[in-house]
């Protein structure tokens, strides 16, 4: 279901769970599906003894992805119009993420109605992981 | 990222879907998919990041007869080769940032192409890492009519040491 710009208010917020004790099968899941086979994510032995972190930690992709869903679930499919984030701290095995968007503005482009807005994404600690932005169409 | 051919398939993305826990039928049901507004099935907004399945030089996929820097029983000892994007052991690389802007959506069927151009390079000192080096590259993705669907643009960061985690 699409959203409506006459019923949005900034200010307004959606958040999900994205994921509860992220396993590490999820991150090697994804990294087959996404093609980014990177050690660090998928090898304990390389990340530890050679890159010196305490294990294997998900993609930046992945929480990315995970995000991704908040957002289309909230705005509608094939509605984003720009997403973006940076990736502010790393997500471990066994993490609990949170997600939430929160409108910014309500503008037009185009003729088209659009919302702005921000986008966080936090552990089981309240560290965000994933700071970003995101664009979608929306309804009159 | 850069590809001459990523074909983007119906069984991809179902995969893709599922690995970032998505179960929404818009990525998996075309029959569901007909009936929502995308009027068939769609990529997830971060799909076009797998390119790199289809990205011949990609360095950080293990190839046929090639040196690989992960470990077998033990740690190789092999260096990744440098030039690849994206991440690296040992004080090497990471992601700092990914945006993307759609022009369309992603559907089975398409063709893409993939061009990436190198962007900005910049330095910051870090409390947790050390010296950060950070270099952006913008990738286009075009389809097989040669029109822009998505245009990308990745941050990737090196830095001096492995990262301290925040708790």
């Amino acid at each position: 279901m699409a959203l409506s710009a006459s019923k949005l208010k900034v200010g307004d917020a959606h958040t999900a769970r994205l994921v509860e004790d992220l396993k590490r099968t999820q991150i090697v899941q994804y990294a087959g599906a996404s093609g980014d086979y990177n050690p660090l994510h998928t090898d304990e032995v390389f990340t530890t003894k050679v890159a010196g972190y305490p294990s294997v930690f998900a993609h930046g992709m992945l929480t990315m992805g995970m995000t991704g869903k908040m957002l289309t679930d909230y705005v509608g499919d094939a509605r984003l119009t720009k997403y973006g984030v940076r990736f502010t701290n790393q997500v471990w095995p066994g993490d609990t993420l949170d997600s939430t968007a929160t409108v910014k503005a309500i503008t037009e482009r185009d003729g088209v109605k659009v919302v702005e807005l921000d986008v966080s994404t936090v552990n089981q600690n309240g560290v965000v992981v994933v700071s970003g932005y995101a664009e979608a169409r929306v309804d009159d | 990222m850069a590809a001459k051919s990523f074909p983007v398939e119906a069984s991809h993305i179902l995969m893709f879907a599922r690995s970032v826990g998505d179960d929404n039928p818009v990525y998996s049901d075309a029959e569901a998919a007909k009936k929502t507004e995308a009027g068939g099935i769609i990529a997830p907004p971060t799909f076009a990041q797998s390119s790199a399945q289809f990205d011949p030089d990609y360095g950080l996929r293990p190839k046929i007869g090639q040196p690989w820097f992960g470990s077998g029983k033990e740690p190789t000892g092999i260096k990744r080769e440098p030039g690849g994007r994206g991440g690296g052991g040992g004080g090497g690389g990471l992601h700092a940032e990914q945006h993307f802007e759609y022009h369309r959506h992603l559907k089975p069927g398409d063709v893409l192409t993939a061009t990436t151009v190198p962007g900005k390079t910049w330095e910051k000192e870090s409390a947790r890492a050390g010296k950060l080096v950070f270099s952006e590259s913008v990738t286009e993705y075009r389809d097989q009519n040669g029109d822009l669907v998505i245009t990308a643009r990745g941050v990737g960061v090196r830095t001096e040491r492995p990262v301290d985690a925040k708790s």
